[in-house]
């Protein structure tokens, strides 16, 4: 358990400096506001896409990025609302996904009352911290103020703010044990955390619980999720764990993309190849200048990834 | 319009002082106005094998492709189409000039006349697009990708230049071979008289090593209409979800039938960029 811990802290330190490498010096990162539809935004900064939602109830956000852009995604967000901060959702636990939940979560509060307020004194101090138990589970190597307020353990926790349900959704296995996809009913909109991406293969922590079923099957559920208006295109859009906003066709093409090489890598172990005579083959070589170039994740990660999870 | 007593008396000065107005005002407008029903049915022998039936399997002539776009159409199987979610995928922007009829009508503002865009209908798929002709800037890169892509035009003389760029991933040809979302599209709209040439160079970092660049012709059709496209996918093939049809490696049957059947060496049918000029006819020789 604890050399489990220990892998899934090197991978995901590993996965998250590299990222936030990409952007060199987070100090002159901009945190950008693009209107999704219905009450939903996205904000692109460094680190993972957030997703923000406002309406007369307040904000909720998903995903928080680095604590160190933490005032530049509070002024963006007070652009498009003054409202209350009362939710943060984490769709996983990685560090580029709630390096920010503490400055966030400050920055909000929670209405409470009744008998919480009785037993509990801090309860409405700071906004919820929403997320599936096996996130907190991972988070305890940071500080306390940072950890999930409110985890659900089933299938799904549903919310209804700003006029909206909003259906938090667990996807076992995928990219991590903890992974979550928030689904905006009447927006229209879906955040995938890392369960979808559209610049990189495929994330697959291992350590932390992840398999290529897991991010096949939650790619599936997405494709039955969404109601595009024509062929591939537009109704539902998506907001990926990164890249860009993106719509039934991008979440096909990611989908296709990862079947055939989970395809080719488990042929290849039928035929009884060995993870570097399958490194040595380049399943993904087809792929590799769309998403093999990301420092932190390359193909050869992916492979050994998607190799290990399908002998497992 | 009211015309006062002077001007009705003198109607020779009238028309001098409009044919001056409509002078002046020319620069403002286009030169050239493409709206109303363009079809190209007649001359569909143009390139026929990448309209209407489709090209042939391993058919890459022609085409400056990458040698991991090469290993992409290889694995590509048609068998993909019949997936529901693929039934009713529209052809991208750079590729649907090649099937049939297209509308074309502008958009001004109402006040000063000024183009503010220029639309198109094509039949095929019904995909609409937007040419922005007032100087509008792209989107950033995170913005949404679209089969027509986002795109803005300019008036290069008589001939109407249009850059696109956030296409969503796309096909060179409907045979496998890939065209990435990093690809920008230049075209190039020459009207003759009822005649217009539509000129497409793509770009394409990812899965081209050099431009690509293809034309497709079409005639004006007086009072022509364009019909409607419904499409309704449905279940033709029960699959377990989550099935991909695809050719692993090395094992896709028919590459070579395309070379076989028109006595073609298959090197040269696997297409690439040496492949498409005079020269490689010598290479061949010997």
């Amino acid at each position: 358990m604890k050399t489990t811990f220990i892998s899934a802290f090197v991978f995901i330190s590993l996965v998250s400096f590299t990222r936030a490498q990409q952007n060199q010096n987070l100090n002159s990162v901009e945190v950008h506001v693009l209107p999704v539809q219905g009450n939903v935004y996205m904000l692109v900064g460094a680190g993972s896409n957030i997703t923000v939602q406002i309406g007369t109830d307040g904000v909720l956000v998903v995903d928080a990025q680095y604590a160190s852009l933490s005032d530049k995604i509070l002024a963006a967000i007070r652009t498009v609302s003054k409202g209350p901060i009362r939710y943060l959702i984490n769709t996983t636990y990685d560090a580029d996904h709630t390096g920010g939940n503490e400055p966030i979560r400050k920055a909000g509060s929670t209405i409470a009352g009744g008998n919480v307020a009785g037993d509990i004194q801090d309860a409405a101090e700071g906004a919820q911290i929403v997320a599936h138990d096996n996130v907190l589970k991972r988070m305890g190597n940071r500080p306390s103020a940072a950890w999930p307020t409110s985890t659900f353990l089933g299938d799904e926790k549903k919310l209804f703010f700003n006029g909206e349900g909003i259906a938090i959704i667990h996807q076992p296995v995928a990219h991590t044990d903890g992974d979550s996809i928030v689904f905006f009913r009447r927006s229209d909109v879906i955040s995938t955390g890392d369960i979808f991406t559209t610049n990189s293969y495929p994330v697959i922590d291992l350590a932390a619980g992840g398999s290529i079923q897991g991010v096949i099957d939650g790619l599936n559920r997405l494709v039955d999720m969404i109601i595009p208006v024509y062929g591939q295109e537009g109704g539902t859009l998506v907001i990926p764990g990164h890249g860009r906003l993106s719509d039934l066709g991008d979440v096909i093409n990611c989908r296709e993309m990862t079947i055939i090489i989970r395809d080719r890598i488990q042929d290849m172990i039928k035929k009884g190849m060995t993870l570097e005579q399958v490194k040595a083959a380049r399943p993904t070589r087809d792929y590799d200048p769309l998403y093999g170039s990301v420092p932190g994740w390359t193909a050869d990660m992916f492979v050994e990834a998607v190799y290990k999870s399908l002998k497992k | 319009m009211r015309t006062s007593h002077k001007e009705a008396q003198n109607p020779q000065k009238l028309l001098w002082f409009l044919c001056l107005f409509a002078a002046l005002s020319a620069p403002a407008f286009a030169q050239v106005n493409l709206s109303g029903v363009w079809d190209n049915l007649g001359i569909l022998h143009e390139d026929w094998p990448d309209r209407l039936f489709g090209p042939e399997l391993g058919d890459y002539t022609g085409v400056p492709l990458t040698q991991e776009a090469r290993l992409r159409a290889e694995a590509w199987d048609a068998s993909l189409i019949t997936l529901p979610e693929y039934q009713c995928r529209v052809h991208p922007s750079d590729y649907v000039p090649s099937f049939a009829g297209m509308r074309i009508w502008e958009e001004r503002d109402r006040d000063s006349q000024q183009l503010i865009a220029i639309h198109t209908h094509h039949f095929a798929w019904g995909t609409e697009r937007t040419i922005w002709m007032d100087g509008r800037p792209h989107p950033p890169e995170y913005a949404l990708h679209t089969s027509q892509g986002f795109s803005t035009g300019k008036w290069e003389g008589d001939i109407l230049t249009v850059y696109a760029t956030h296409l969503k991933e796309g096909w060179i040809r409907r045979n496998g071979i890939p065209r990435s979302d990093r690809a920008s599209v230049v075209e190039h709209f020459i009207r003759h008289a009822d005649g217009l040439t539509l000129m497409t160079v793509i770009t394409d970092p990812v899965y081209l090593t050099e431009p690509m660049v293809r034309t497709r012709e079409y005639e004006y059709v007086i009072g022509g209409q364009i019909g409607p496209y419904p499409c309704e996918p449905v279940d033709e093939i029960l699959r377990p979800k989550g099935v991909i049809p695809h050719h692993l490696p090395g094992t896709n049957p028919f590459l070579k039938e395309f070379a076989e059947s028109h006595n073609l060496p298959l090197e040269g049918a696997r297409g690439g960029a040496e492949t498409m000029y005079p020269e490689y006819q010598l290479k061949m020789k010997r």
